[in-house]
């Protein structure tokens, strides 16, 4: 073997987190490769949320490590310790990282497009002119283009979505987390918002999903990662963890949501 | 014999009835009523030992005026300051110090316990227990600033003290309700995005705080306007001692002090009415789903709460 493998993007060593006597999460370790789009799947209360929430550190994590692009998230490595960072350095850790929530959470009070140019210009301190020529582009590849001056109260939940994704794309990040993007949207609007992340995914964006879309993940995810009580207890290829289960509580799962 | 029509239109031949409408005797006697009332109140006012033809030159008299300016730079920089104050605390009180809460949760509870008249004279009345106000370095001999507290503790300061720490635990509630209200996604959404925790609050949360935030500070304002009267009771030259002095060489109590009302009525109708701007410019269309359009002027909600059209025509 001759190759060197590549870097991982993003890596969550032993993450534990407990709330009170509560384990939420125990020793979980993942790896994500650049371009890949992994998709995690589990029952509720599995610890996805808290997991994911740990990787930009919007949760601190009790135990483990977590490194995104080679840095030690919330972390600074000087002679072989880590140092805490101050809440204004973790920020700009985050501004590395993107994230898609459940509920939009779109700023109300901005435009559609003040939404997506917050980040690069307040964050990255980009000029707005041409801030403003990317994102209408990134909206534009989003289906729209014709809503630049609406306020996200003047959407429907799929729009905003979309709007969402475009304000995590526009900041260039080195993966999109996306926490049940889909969840809190009608049946119809689903495949709207689902068909942009499949459009991401193929222009080879890194990506890590928690979904119930069985069918997502069986056409777009690279990988599919099986949680339950805290940890992962079975992860590999889609065909794999979807089709051959190795595990009994993998296949139960996968029973329950299949039918 | 008859078909059930399912196309919505209306039967041939069959006409409507004529409808009477219900008289509503009920108003037009409590409208009577009120109208002979308030008659009788003028015609007894006019006949009251006053002497009306003397107000007018009291309300633009330059003691009167005087007194006016001072009541509205009071109230303006002691609500000014209170903002500025409250959000600090409201800050404190939100903070993860326990240090910084419990000293934010001392702070309203005294000087929202106390009356703003009490806290006035507390004010006014430092020199007797502090006859002179140091700024130095404790248990040593160095002082920078040394300065007899009758000199600094003037009617205004002391009166400013008064109201601005009165209102500025009120405003420091106000704030924190505020806060409070904007949900915890919005911070969420903008740490994701890298904003630092300034950004998220000068970009993200208090815009939005604003419109929980801006009604009962304008509230608030109107009644500081008023609250500046209780100045008077140490002598600060605002609209009430600047009446009781004109009248106390002339003894025209009520005419002077119908003029100091009539200014409260103006100035309080000023706020009222930059208030409701003020509202107007935060409330932004995100609440209100497919109008782009600005909420109505205040002229023409006027006149929908009156029922009717706009005396003027607007323009456009
Ligand atoms: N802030 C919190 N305080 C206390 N307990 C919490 C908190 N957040 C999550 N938990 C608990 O942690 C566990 C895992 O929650 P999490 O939201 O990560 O699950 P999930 O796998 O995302 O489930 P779902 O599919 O319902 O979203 C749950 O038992 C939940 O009650
Ligand atoms: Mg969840």
């Amino acid at each position: 073997m001759t190759t060197t493998a590549p870097a991982p993007v993003l890596e969550a060593i032993s993450i534990g987190k407990s709330y009170g006597h509560n384990t939420v999460l125990e020793d979980v370790s993942l790896e994500v490769y650049p371009g890949e789009v992994v998709c995690i799947i589990g029952p509720s209360g599995a610890g996805k949320s808290t997991f994911l929430r740990t990787l930009n550190r919007l949760e601190v994590p009790d135990t483990g490590e977590v490194w995104v692009g080679g840095e030690p998230m919330g972390f600074e490595l000087r002679s072989g310790r880590l140092h805490e960072l101050s809440e204004r350095r973790l920020s700009a850790q985050r501004a590395k990282t993107g994230m898609v929530f459940q509920h939009f959470n779109l700023f109300p009070h901005l435009t559609v497009l003040g939404n997506v140019m917050e980040g690069p210009v307040q964050v990255q301190r980009r000029r707005s002119r041409e801030v403003r020529e990317e994102a209408v582009a990134i909206l534009e590849r989003v289906g729209l283009g014709d809503k630049l001056t609406h306020y996200p109260g003047q959407l429907s939940g799929g729009q905003r979505q979309r709007v969402a994704i475009a304000r995590a794309v526009a900041m260039k990040p080195l993966f999109l987390l996306f926490d049940e993007p889909t969840s809190a949207l009608d049946p119809e609007l689903v495949g709207e918002v689902l068909a942009v992340m499949a459009g991401l995914a193929k222009d080879g964006m890194t990506m890590l999903v928690v979904t119930h879309e069985m069918a997502f993940a069986r056409q777009v995810a690279d990988r599919v990662v099986f949680m339950a009580d805290g940890g992962i207890i079975e992860q590999g290829p889609v065909a794999q963890v979807l089709e051959q289960p190795r595990e009994p509580r993998t296949r139960q799962f996968l029973q329950r949501v299949l039918e | 014999m008859s078909t059930t029509r399912t196309d919505g239109v209306r039967p041939e031949g069959r006409t409507l009835l004529p409808q009477v409408r219900l008289k509503h005797t009920g108003r037009w006697i409590s409208a009577a009523v009120i109208v002979v009332l308030l008659v009788l109140l003028v015609i007894g006012a006019s006949q009251g030992d006053i002497d009306y033809a003397a107000i007018p030159a009291y309300v633009v008299s330059p003691v009167i005026l005087e007194g006016l300016v001072n009541t509205i730079v009071l109230a303006i920089v002691a609500q000014v300051s209170a903002i500025v104050i409250g959000v600090a605390i409201a800050l404190m009180r939100i903070s993860k110090n326990p240090v910084a809460v419990a000293f934010a949760s001392g702070y309203t509870w005294l000087f929202r316990g106390l009356p703003v008249l009490l806290q006035i004279l507390l004010w006014y009345n430092l020199a007797l227990i502090f006859p002179n106000l140091q700024l130095g370095i404790p248990f040593t001999d160095i002082v920078f600033v040394s300065l007899n507290t009758n000199d600094v503790m003037t009617t205004f300061v002391a009166a400013f003290l008064g109201l601005a720490l009165n209102e500025s635990a009120y405003m420091a509630e106000i704030v924190r309700a505020g806060l409070k209200s904007v949900d915890r996604g919005q911070i969420e959404a903008a740490q994701s995005i890298g904003e630092t925790p300034a950004q998220r609050m000068s970009r993200i949360v208090l815009p939005q705080a604003m419109r929980v935030i801006i009604p009962p500070t304008g509230n608030d304002f109107i009644n500081m306007l008023k609250g500046t009267a209780m100045a008077s009771v140490i002598g600060y030259m605002e609209l009430i001692k600047a009446a009781n002095n004109i009248s106390s060489f002339n003894l025209q109590v009520m005419e002077t002090l119908i003029a100091a009302a009539i200014w409260y009525m103006v100035i309080v109708s000023i706020a009222s009415i930059g208030q409701y701007y003020l509202e107007r410019a935060f409330d932004r269309q995100d609440r209100r789903p497919g109008g782009r359009g600005k909420a109505p002027t205040l002229r023409r909600r006027v006149a929908a709460d009156l029922g009717r059209a706009p005396l003027i025509r607007s323009t456009q």
